[in-house]
């Protein structure tokens, strides 16, 4: 293989790696807007989806379609739980406080999936097949890879029609902007705030799920992805979706080059670097606004 | 919080130095001083980032590459570079410090969560060009060989005098923490604290102060990790990993948020706790998340002030009852 086939070859795995961050990175978006904190949790999301589609796969038998739908719609529930018991339950709304708890949520998740699955990595089979098809410029690329594209479109469509056109989707958007009005004009903001946890809770499911057959699953997988999308949702300036695609897609190509061209054990500083040297030149993100502290 | 600002602390700071004085004659085995000496570094980390959460209002997730330079600078400017030990820790304390300010200052410009993914994402770089530059920090296996500090003739090579010099340091930076809340700083700090807005409007430069505060934290940590690097004489990449970042983190929230004394109860409480559930190895996630998210639903001011609180409302309401 020549340097431009590799190169193609780190660029379709980049591009796969950022879907990844993109759909990560939304999750954290919309929670943010939603309650204006940072879940931590999200990071649990991913490793459950992942590991409950193996449960549900590999030792009982179901069908990999309904087990795709059964672990989202089983982590969109822990998220909308997580909604429900402590956060809405804490004493102090605080923001700072409401991160914290998420991190206390999210040690208390990894520790009952450390028991119930113990900490070996296992493996899920591809949604259809392992032989690669290869492209025209010699780089090849596995049916998984095009799931991952496929289903994180579809995803990103399937958003883009909840917030611009349903009522729904509107009244979690008014949420985001002004919560007050919102419930002025007679939102149920609670219930908004619910729903952008089962949301999340669903994407960071879906992002474990479709990367599972690639890079394998287990326990703590999440951590490293979550908090990478987070670091992605950053990147594009946090709360904006177009920004949490674009983040996830520059973080994923950074890492995929980084580790091929320089070198493979300082991939995730690599990713971090990038991140921090944005932070650097424009802190709020390459599409944000950011909101400048000076008075 | 206003409980421990309001009462001069004197008695407070006076009782501190009586039992540092007394405990080792009542500390038999090896273990205890280990422990006692952990609590003593891990609050000097706490007292630093707690200045950084409880007034600035911002979160650091990246304090264990702090305390990681400081132990790292330490371990290879003495070990590879025959460094003598104080100039070694005070050139930790330095790069921490403009490191520090270099993150600090672009972050926390903005509003929002910036500083958390800024010191997040260093803090993993750090950890992995610890593991990664093999020829300077031992790579994963660590450094080993470090000297114990000395000061003229008296070296601190065993775990009591360790004990001294690492609890010394923790009553300089309490006490410095301490005088730098009564002073014009942090008179502007508290004004953050209370109302950014308002602050902000009387002409403190909140995004300044911030800045310094994050500087000053790390500086804390860096000398902390000097310390542990010097009294544990090994040093390698795990123990300075994400999960001490959270750890440092809880033990300002337990303690309470912006409670001097507090970060010495939250270090102290966690470190035994952390210790004590490792009997209950495969629960300890577990149960030290459940913990930290007890206390953050129901007593969010921290343990300490939370039930000086909870008491102060009860004898309101008896009070009440009595008027009645």
């Amino acid at each position: 293989m020549d340097i431009s086939q590799q190169i193609a070859q780190y660029i379709i795995t980049g591009l796969t790696i950022g879907a990844i961050y993109a759909l990560v990175a939304i999750g954290f978006n919309i929670i943010h807007n939603a309650t204006g904190i940072v879940n931590f949790a999200q990071c649990e999301f991913i490793s459950l989806g992942g590991m409950f589609m193996y449960t549900l796969v590999v030792p009982l038998k179901v069908k990999l379609f309904i087990a795709f739908f059964i672990s989202m719609a089983a982590v969109a529930l822990i998220g909308a739980l997580i909604e429900r018991g402590p956060i809405r339950h804490a004493r102090s709304k605080e923001i700072i406080i409401l991160i914290f708890l998420t991190i206390g949520i999210s040690e208390v998740l990894r520790g009952i999936a450390q028991e119930a699955w113990g900490t070996d990595n296992v493996g899920v089979p591809a949604f259809s097949g392992e032989s690669p098809i290869h492209l025209p410029g010699g780089a090849a690329i596995v049916p998984q890879h095009i799931w991952i594209f496929v289903i994180t479109v579809l995803i990103v469509l399937m958003l883009h029609y909840f917030f611009k056109k349903t009522l729904m989707g509107k009244a979690m958007r008014a949420t985001a902007v002004n919560r007050q009005a919102a419930m002025l004009v007679g939102i149920p903001v609670n219930r908004m705030v619910l729903l952008s946890f089962a949301f999340s809770g669903g994407l960071g499911a879906v992002a474990g799920m479709i990367i599972a057959p690639i890079s394998t699953t287990s326990y703590d997988t999440g951590i490293m992805l979550g908090l990478k999308g987070f670091a992605a949702a950053i990147l594009g300036g946090y709360g904006n979706f177009a920004g949490a695609i674009l983040g996830g897609t520059i973080l994923g190509l950074m890492e995929s080059l980084g580790a091929g061209l320089i070198s493979s054990q300082y991939k995730d500083a690599i990713a971090f670097f990038v991140l921090l040297l944005v932070l650097f030149l424009k802190p709020e993100g390459i599409l944000g606004y950011g909101e400048s502290e000076k008075v | 919080m206003n409980f421990f600002l309001k009462n001069k602390n004197i008695f407070g700071f006076a009782a501190l130095a009586f039992f540092i004085i007394i405990l080792p004659f009542f500390v038999e085995s090896r273990y205890y001083y280990i422990v006692l000496n952990v609590i003593g570094l891990n609050t000097i980390v706490v007292i630093g980032l707690n200045l950084l959460i409880g007034f600035a209002g911002q979160i650091s997730l990246g304090h264990a590459a702090f305390y990681g330079m400081g132990s790292y600078f330490s371990g290879i400017l003495t070990v590879n570079y025959g460094f003598s030990l104080w100039p070694a820790m005070l050139a930790g304390m330095l790069v921490t410090g403009v490191i520090a300010f270099l993150i600090g200052y672009p972050s926390l410009k903005l509003k929002g969560h910036y500083l958390v993914m800024a010191t997040l994402g260093f803090g993993i770089i750090v950890n992995i060009l610890m593991g990664e530059l093999e020829q300077f920090t031992g790579g994963h296996d660590g450094l080993m060989g470090i000297p114990p500090l000395a000061i003229g003739g008296l070296t601190f090579d065993t775990d009591l005098k360790n004990f001294y010099l690492i609890w010394v340091f923790v009553f300089a930076c309490m006490l410095a923490a301490r005088n730098l809340l009564n002073s014009r700083v942090g008179r502007a700090l508290r004004a953050i604290h209370g109302s950014e807005t308002a602050a902000a409007s009387l002409g403190v430069n909140t995004a300044g102060y911030k800045v310094k505060v994050f500087v000053l934290s790390a500086v804390f940590a860096s000398i902390a990790g000097s310390l542990y690097a010097h009294y544990i004489t090994f040093i390698s990449p795990s123990t300075y990993d994400f999960y001490y970042s959270i750890q440092v983190v809880t033990m300002v929230i337990v303690g309470g948020m912006g409670s001097l004394w507090g970060s010495l109860f939250g270090a102290g409480v966690l470190t035994v706790i952390s210790e004590a559930l490792h009997v209950a190895k495969q629960y300890h996630t577990i149960a030290y998340g459940l913990f930290l998210c007890l206390v953050l639903i129901f007593l969010p001011e921290g343990i300490l002030v939370g039930f000086y609180n909870l008491y102060l409302k009860r004898k309101t309401q008896k009070q009440i009852m009595n008027l009645n």
